[in-house]
């Protein structure tokens, strides 16, 4: 390539794509005042870093839900609105199980069963915490992760399935339904009260040139778990004919179906995927940050479109970046603009990427 | 051709007769059972009151939403959004200015009711035409996404700290935070009834009224006339997207809603339709949104979850997106069945059993029902859970509708996208009295005034 | 558009001519009323259309054929700006249009059909008519719905009816008025979406396969409808498959071949021509 022709392509970039010069710009200018803050003293080292841990572990979280959320609207075709109650359904099965175990013996079972709804036990008080009482954590992740794939079947085999040949809003719209339905009966059964869920895992501070980035065996086991299953889905589809076929349907469904890949199989292999590790993130996710209650998922969900969208949807390295992307923007933004605004921040990110490249970042590599 | 459509032929009065008959059942259905549990007049009229407010607010957002969705094919779930802008700004405009040991922390520029209420709504369309420069080229979906997340930085946004109070022309404003927005103007219906002359006979009816409910019978009067006052609005936003939708700009609207391309390679400038369609819709939702809080006394960011823009959707797809008649009636039998029913409900068992104490808990409402098989605490807690139980409600009747009937209630209607009837017949007779078109014009008139209702095939 | 509301006479004229009245068809000035210069698009390696160059003589019917993928179709929706040229430009009566966007094409006066009928479903015919025709009043959201000012819009509505009865008439589906478009036969779609495509007041057609799935009857039909209008002063470019078809119809002929002009002129030329059978032979076709 002539030095000519690489120049006009850049001018046509510029040309074709003033937003997207822009936002580099604008990603420069800010960059710059990252580094003038931290070299003036003006911003702490120490308080990037644990800005930009806490991002990581956001990151996980929602990366790790997104690949669900990647896979089904690919391969469905439609975006699911009650992904963020499978994470939330997820949850509560898996702390419900947590409960249980750490509390036996302790009090009544019916409290444990429903996370302490009310006020009747506390998870502290128990004190759970994958030092404390590992076996029931572990025992709730599966539980968790169990839960949710039944659930996704479930929902699929009623609500999706009759409906799988309309369009892809006659299904969005769907979803919207049973992501009320779905949310509003935890709040029924389990109350709306967000209750604590753990005991104060042991940290270590790590000294970071001025202060102190204190890192917990919460998000230890958060990195563990996240990182071990991103690698398992990235074997499961590289290695397996299963990953073959779902390409293939991501790509084009009538085709696959011709070509006699059994479409219906690998919508189920999407949904026990996809929902497995869905409710594993919903139980991550609250014993991240310790807390739970029936709006978690939702509130999540619209992250996690962020991130799915950012990524390009079918692509679950998208989702993985595109998820650590926007926790690391929803954690950073706070350097440059009040906290309240950086659920927003991560939004604007989502948008300004859907005008600059609708597809997204990883486009064009579905599913792999 | 569904049953319900014939029905809406048979009914005298078309489309219109069919919406008074509506109204009129759900109204006779609530008071019969007021007067079955002996509720007071003053109840009656009450419950009434606020079925109407309900009816009137939805009905008014089901149309508005129903010229982006059913119209233009825009797929907007950040309704709560435009909503939200367009009461925070009517408030900041008309709230008066500020003065240190008031009640209200912040003020606002003291202007006129009108002023604010046009303000909210250019606010409203201008964050619409924000969203839609940008957000219109992109799939349904994505509209979607970008939409419901705009509706959220909005609710974020007036939640801040940062807007809580600032200084505009001198003036300490703001927006409240998440602690709320005292909504300290005039009262709407006091200002509206000064600014025609006639608070004075007002206060007089309202002094009438003693004879029917003796004591205080202001704020009934007052709940009765506002709901009045939005069914008024109700007929003209029906009258405005029927004029809309039957002209050759809903006819462009509807080619969009087709096929993009085709419309856009016949000459016609998409975008610019899109726009326009998409801001006056978000005018009309900031206008609704206003007309819902404004009586209220104060509002808070919180009340602007995206639940809200769900029921809009809910009354839409009920009615059957694509039809105003239907859009309205979506909006009624929502309001009355699936938003104040439950609630309705949950009074009727709280009279009929009013010494019944309902478990806090899901927990002790389970326990006897399985040790004893005692069911009435889990009925109790039910009951008491109404509120979030109809959500539930509602998403099963949404599945539902999906699965059975996604066209609504009042079947696949096409309304013809034109400003006369489009039929062989009037092209014929127009095309053989070829020079005599005016003539025509006026016959098409007379023929639309007698027909009344909308012209569905 | 600004153009409605500052020049009613663009707005009168528009009205003024219908397609059958021959005494004012299209007003094309230039020669060559067409004119692609050196037109490529690539997507990602692959290049469809590499350099296409050619001119449509004014008042013909032009064929543009050429086998499979020879870029027939994206050099359709390069001119009609369905798609950005990557270099090279399109020129509509001496005026550069390259880059345009569709519907500036199509006021232009270059109007196109699509290759699978694309009629507005839940349209009739009627209404699908009734959308073409340029610089509605009614258009124009405030001219709809305020009270003093729609009467002029009804009465507009009136006129645009007659003359779409007179193009229904012409074309012969008048009797199929009220049929909402989704319900037509394959043959009627393509009809329609001539006769919705006339309504705009080309001076230009550019059709796109517009025999595909049609019967024998109706596609004679279709032709003979294209030579009156042709006649009329209409200019056409055609892309169509059936050789034959092309050979008896069109007076000159553009051969496509690999995203360029492989050779044009005359059907008898073309028929003659080596290079154009081995293409053909060459391109499995």
């Amino acid at each position: 390539m002539g030095i000519a022709e690489t120049y006009s392509r850049g001018r046509r970039f510029a040309v074709d794509r003033p937003g997207a010069i822009l936002l580099v710009l604008v990603a420069v200018l800010l960059f710059g005042d990252l580094l003038v803050g931290l070299a003036t003293g003006r911003t702490a080292f120490s308080e990037v870093g644990s800005l930009l841990w806490d991002g990581l572990m956001r990151g996980l979280v929602i990366g790790l839900a997104g690949i669900g959320l990647s896979m089904t609207y690919s391969i469905l075709n439609f975006a699911n609105f009650a992904h963020g109650d499978y994470i939330t359904a997820g949850a509560f099965s898996g702390w419900a199980t947590t409960y249980l175990f750490a509390g036996l013996g302790r009090a009544d079972i019916g409290s444990l069963l429903l996370v302490g709804a009310g006020g009747s036990v506390f998870g502290g008080a128990l004190g759970i915490g994958i030092t404390g009482t590992p076996f029931a954590v572990i025992a709730g992740l599966v539980v968790a992760g169990v839960f949710a794939i039944a659930l996704s079947l479930a929902v699929d085999r009623v609500i999706f399935r009759p409906i799988r040949d309309q369009d892809g809003i006659t299904l969005l719209i769907t979803s919207i339904g049973v992501a009320f339905a779905l949310r509003y009966m935890m709040q029924f059964v389990f109350g709306s009260d967000v209750r604590g869920t753990t005991a104060q895992p042991p940290s270590l501070s790590l000294y970071f040139v001025d202060g102190a980035i204190r890192i917990n065996m919460h998000d230890l086991t958060l990195v563990v778990v996240a990182g071990g299953l991103m690698l398992g889905v990235h074997l499961l589809l590289q290695r397996t004919k299963l990953g073959k076929a779902m390409r293939a349907m991501a790509d084009n469904e009538d085709l696959a179906r011709v070509t006699g890949i059994p479409t219906e199989r690998v919508v189920r292999s999407v949904w026990i995927i996809g929902g497995g590790l869905t409710g594993v993130a919903g139980y991550m996710f609250v014993l991240w940050k310790g807390t739970l209650g029936f709006n978690d998922g939702w509130l999540l969900l619209l992250l996690i479109f962020a991130a799915v969208i950012l990524g390009g949807i079918g692509s679950i390295y998208g989702a993985i970046a595109g998820g650590l992307v926007i926790g690391l923007t929803a954690s950073l933004s706070v350097l440059w603009i009040p906290s309240a605004f950086a659920r927003a921040a991560a939004f604007v990110v989502m948008i300004l990427i859907l005008l600059v490249k609708p597809s997204g970042l990883f486009s064009g590599r579905a599913t792999a | 051709m569904s049953v319900r459509e014939d029905l809406a032929d048979r009914m005298p009065g078309g489309d219109a007769g069919l919406i008074v008959a509506v109204l009129l059942v759900t109204y006779a259905a609530y008071v019969l059972v007021g007067v079955g549990l002996g509720y007071s007049l003053r109840g009656q009229l009450n419950t009434i009151a606020v079925l109407t407010f309900y009816i009137g607010v939805f009905a008014m957002l089901a149309l508005a939403l129903n010229l982006h969705w059913g119209y233009t094919g825009l797929f907007n779930i950040g309704i709560v959004g435009f909503m939200a802008v367009g009461v925070y700004v009517m408030a900041l405009f008309t709230k008066p200015i500020y003065t240190p040991g008031g009640a209200a922390q912040v003020g606002g520029l003291g202007l006129p009711l009108i002023v604010g209420i046009v303000a909210g709504m250019a606010a409203a369309a201008l964050l619409g035409l924000v969203v839609a420069l940008p957000a219109l080229r992109l799939r349904a979906d994505y509209l979607a996404i970008v939409t419901i997340a705009m509706s959220e930085i909005v609710r974020f946004s007036f939640l801040s700290s940062d807007l809580q109070q600032f200084q505009m022309f001198g003036n300490r404003v703001g927006f409240g935070g998440g602690s709320g927005l005292i909504l300290d103007f005039t009262d709407p219906l006091q200002a509206l009834f000064q600014s025609v002359g006639l608070w004075g006979a007002y206060l007089g009816f309202v002094d009438a009224f003693k004879a029917i409910v003796p004591t205080n019978p202001k704020p009934v009067v007052d709940g009765l006339v506002y709901g009045l006052f939005l069914l008024l609005f109700v007929a003209a936003y029906y009258w405005l997207l029927k004029r809309t939708g039957e002209s050759p700009f809903g006819r462009v609207l509807k080619a969009i809603r087709e096929d993009e391309d085709v419309a856009n390679s016949l000459g016609k400038d998409t975008n610019q339709f899109k726009i326009k369609s998409f801001m006056l819709g978000c005018a009309l939702m900031g206008l609704a949104g206003i007309f819902w809080l404004m009586t209220q006394g104060a509002v808070t960011p919180n009340f602007f979850r995206p639940r809200v823009t769900f029921f809009v959707w809910i009354a839409l797809i009920i009615g059957g997106a694509g039809s105003n008649t239907g859009s309205v009636l979506g909006g009624a039998v929502f309001a009355a069945v699936l938003y104040q029913g439950p609630r309705y409900f949950k009074n009727l068992v709280d009279t009929v059993l009013p010494a019944a104490d309902a478990p806090s808990s899901f927990g002790p409402a389970i326990a006897p029902l399985i040790s004893n098989l005692n069911p009435a605490p889990m009925f109790f807690y039910t009951v008491d859970s109404i509120r979030q139980l109809q959500l539930v409600v509602m998403g099963l009747v949404l599945i539902w509708l999906m699965h059975n009937r996604p066209e609504g209630m009042l079947g696949h209607r096409k309304e013809t996208a034109a400003g006369i009837p489009l039929t062989a017949a009037h092209a014929r007779a127009a095309a053989t009295d070829g020079g005599t078109a005016k003539n025509a014009a006026n016959d098409a008139a007379d023929d639309a005034a007698t027909a009344g209702g909308d012209s569905d095939e | 558009m600004s153009e409605t509301d500052s020049n009613p006479e663009t707005e009168t004229e528009a009205f003024g001519s219908a397609p059958i009245d021959t005494s004012s068809g299209p007003d094309t000035t230039a020669e060559f009323p067409l004119q692609v210069d050196g037109l490529r698009k690539s997507f990602g390696g692959i290049t469809a259309v590499d350099g296409a160059t050619f001119q449509v003589e004014s008042g013909t019917l032009t064929g543009l054929i050429g086998p499979n993928g020879a870029g027939k179709s994206t050099t359709f929706n390069l001119i009609t700006g369905m798609l950005k040229p990557d270099t090279g430009t399109v020129t509509f009566n001496d005026e550069d249009i390259t880059g345009m966007e569709p519907h500036e094409i199509a006021n232009k006066g270059l109007v196109r059909t699509f290759q699978i009928a694309r009629e507005l479903e839940d349209m009739t015919v009627l209404e699908n008519m009734m959308l073409a025709p340029k610089h509605q009043r009614g258009e124009k959201l405030w001219r709809s719905v305020l009270p003093g000012v729609r009467g002029e819009v009804i009465e507009q509505e009136e006129e645009l009816l007659e003359r779409v009865w007179e193009v229904l008439e012409f074309f012969e589906i008048d009797h199929i008025a009220e049929e909402y478009a989704g319900n037509l036969s394959g043959g009627q779609r393509k009809l329609l979406e001539m006769a919705r495509a006339l309504l705009t007041d080309p001076d230009m057609l550019l059709l796109d396969e517009p025999f595909a799935g049609v019967n024998p009857s109706l596609e004679k039909r279709l032709l003979t409808h294209i030579h009156e209008l042709r006649e009329q002063g209409y200019t056409f470019l055609l892309v169509e498959h059936d050789m034959d078809l092309i050979m008896e119809n069109c007076e000159h002929v553009i051969v496509l071949h690999q995203g360029r002009v492989l050779t044009e002129g005359t059907p008898a030329d073309i028929k003659s021509n080596e290079e154009v059978i081995e293409a053909y032979l060459g391109g499995n076709v």
